[in-house]
């Protein structure tokens, strides 16, 4: 049986988690995901949870590492100036493969910026989340539903891979209010965890967490093991597809932008222009493979969104640069509207048959 | 043959790191001991800093978790929400402590977090090579204080345990040192309490240890040992600051 409750997307983040069976939060409040950590408050002390409102989001992200070092799902969530805060953190995690959910509600930047909608940590949560080499899961819903499963697949990869997932959305999603369907079971059973800290308990040798290697041979044997580990997670790379199948321009967008995106389709179709979408679900891993296989019929592509030009630099790469790639995009907060994308369409099919 | 000293049994049979005659080995020791005596080694959990003492991961026979520079509290408290029934030290230096970890420190003392902290203040930083700490003496000479610390321009040493003592969710502050057989008791007794507290739910608990960098300070270990009893604990007072029972 369906049980459809409306909620704001930040709100549906909260719920996933407490349904994934995350019962550690750790918070500091910035708009516009605060809603994410008041949520929280709210329920962990009735389900025998922590919600700790930590003295900064360094101090979040290291409570996260605890609480993970510690062997149970734990969160924090945040927005583009915080996420910055938490990079010292997110490397430690990833140099001592622990597991975690961060999830990254953008505002406009750079700086303190603004606390409108935007998609300008692309680069950030996809190329440098803090020092070394490592890479996060990033999952881009673009509904309030999708950042609810979204939410409780990331902590199934998470402890999967050992890896930390990211639930990558913008200001809009986290405010915007949607029906959600929220019978979907998570799988809470945790894999085994006998690397984690709870004691030694006089029954095993105890267990060290820690991501220091003084070795150069070692550390590089440990980083090229973790990129092995990294071409496998390639494989959970997905898009969904929206009227691609005899598409000649492509548009590629992720979150919000999407949405737009969709309506500036519909209204293109109407004028006979051929044009589908691929949204991105997974930013890293990119789904290259679905992007190539749309560059095999289409004649040009459309980057739409939330910044200077961010993720048009993995599709050029996607597609090798075979096809023309032209942005639509606007920054500082501001959210691209279907008229412009419509005319960004007419320009892409107008110089796609020239 | 009777055996009469022995390595304690949470002490891993490992050479340690640290330089002759430094006493970061000594504080692992009386740990050691301690949790050997309250027999609590199989549910510790160790957190590591980042500085001198940052493999000391290697030398507990507890499960350790390394942290970032200053963030031990925040793990530890991490780990003690995850795992209430676990007892959980961190071991942290002067530079990671009262420095980059002000922030965590303070907070965790303030929540009263359920977790005992071992202090090192050697008054420099030595992992880095001896560059002035927030707890370096007024006039110490160290690599980054080369004309002697003028308070002037670089302010005043941090006293931790007097700060500390001032938040309500401190159970218990003490400061020790090293320097001497009587001294050197004195800290196993505190750091014992500091366990018991945390066992019987107190609250936030730190035993600061006054320790020596002959290293970096440019002395014998012997010299050094005088030095700190003649400079550092003039500067800070060895005694208890904060005693939740005294309060009652
Ligand atoms: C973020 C960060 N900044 C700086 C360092 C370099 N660093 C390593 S140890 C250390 C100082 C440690 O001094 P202290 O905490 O006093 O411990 P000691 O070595 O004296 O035992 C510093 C600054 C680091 N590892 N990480
Ligand atoms: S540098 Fe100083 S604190 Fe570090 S091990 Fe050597 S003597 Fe000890």
């Amino acid at each position: 049986m369906t049980e459809k409750v409306l909620m704001k997307g930040n709100e549906a983040i909260a719920e996933a988690a407490i349904m994934a069976g995350c019962r550690h939060f750790f918070g500091y409040p910035i708009t516009p995901q605060t809603e994410v950590a008041a949520y929280m408050s709210k329920r962990m002390p009735k389900i025998g949870g922590t919600y700790l409102q930590a003295e900064s989001e360094v101090a979040a992200i290291n409570m996260v590492y605890g609480a993970s070092a510690a062997g149970v799902r734990a969160m924090t969530s945040s927005s583009s100036p915080g996420i910055s805060l938490k990079s010292e953190g997110l490397s430690y995690l990833a140099g001592s493969d622990l597991p975690a959910v961060l999830v990254n509600i953008q505002r406009g930047g750079p700086g303190l910026g603004g606390i409108r909608p935007s998609q300008a940590d692309y680069f950030q949560a996809t190329r440098s989340s803090g020092h070394g080499d490592f890479h996060l899961i990033v999952f881009a819903p673009n509904t309030v539903q999708e950042m609810f499963d979204l939410t409780i697949e990331a902590f199934e990869v998470a402890d999967r891979y050992r890896m930390t997932a990211m639930i990558l959305g913008d200001g809009m999603l986290g405010q915007v209010m949607e029906p959600v369907d929220i019978s979907r079971s998570a799988n809470i059973t945790l894999p085994g965890k006998d690397w984690a800290l709870t004691g030694t308990k006089g029954s095993r040798k105890k267990n060290i967490v820690n991501s220091l290697y003084l070795e150069a041979e070692e550390l590089e044997m440990l980083n090229f093991k973790r990129f092995e580990k990294y071409a496998e997670v390639e494989k959970i790379a997905r898009t969904e597809n929206y009227l691609t199948d005899d598409a000649d321009v492509i548009i590629v967008a992720y979150g919000i932008c999407a949405r737009v995106a969709k309506n500036a389709i519909n209204e293109a179709r109407k004028n006979g222009i051929k044009v589908g979408l691929v949204r991105p679900v997974t930013l890293w891993p990119f789904p290259k493979k679905q992007l190539e296989s749309a560059a095999e019929k289409a004649r040009a592509f459309i980057v739409v969104e939330m910044s200077m030009g961010q993720m048009i630099q993995d599709v050029e790469l996607a597609i090798r640069c075979s096809r023309p790639v032209s942005l639509c995009n606007r920054t500082g907060g501001m959210v691209p509207t279907p008229e412009a994308v419509l005319a960004a369409i007419e320009n892409a099919d107008q110089a796609g048959r020239s | 043959m009777q055996t009469v000293f022995e390595r304690p049994k949470a002490l891993s049979d490992v050479s340690m790191h640290y330089c002759p005659g430094c006493t970061h080995g000594i504080i692992h020791r009386l740990v050691a001991e301690v949790l050997d005596e309250l027999n609590i080694t199989d549910k510790t959990i160790g957190v590591a800093p980042v500085g001198c003492a940052v493999l000391a991961y290697n030398y507990f026979e507890c499960d350790m978790a390394q942290a970032a520079h200053g963030r031990a509290p925040a793990v530890g408290t991490g780990i003690k929400r995850a795992n209430p029934d676990n007892i959980v030290f961190t071991y942290q230096g002067d530079g990671d402590l009262a420095a980059i970890g002000t922030a965590e420190t303070v907070h965790a003392a303030a929540r009263g977090e359920n977790i005992t902290v071992i202090f090192v203040n050697n008054a420099i930083y030595g992992m880095t090579g001896g560059q002035m700490a927030p707890t370096t003496m007024p006039g110490q000479v160290t690599q980054t204080s080369p004309y002697g610390r003028d308070v002037k321009t670089a302010g005043y040493p941090v006293k931790v345990c007097e700060m500390l003592s001032t938040l309500d969710g401190t159970a218990y502050a003490e400061r020790v040192s090293v320097d001497s057989v009587k001294n050197v008791k004195n800290t196993k007794k505190a750091i014992k309490k500091a366990f018991e507290y945390q066992l019987a739910g107190k609250g936030f608990s730190i035993v600061e240890v006054l320790s020596t960098c002959s290293t970096n300070w440019g002395m014998e270990p012997v010299e050094s040992l005088t030095w700190l009893r003649e400079n550092m604990i003039p500067y800070y007072p060895l005694g208890v600051y904060k005693d939740k029972e005294d309060s009652k």
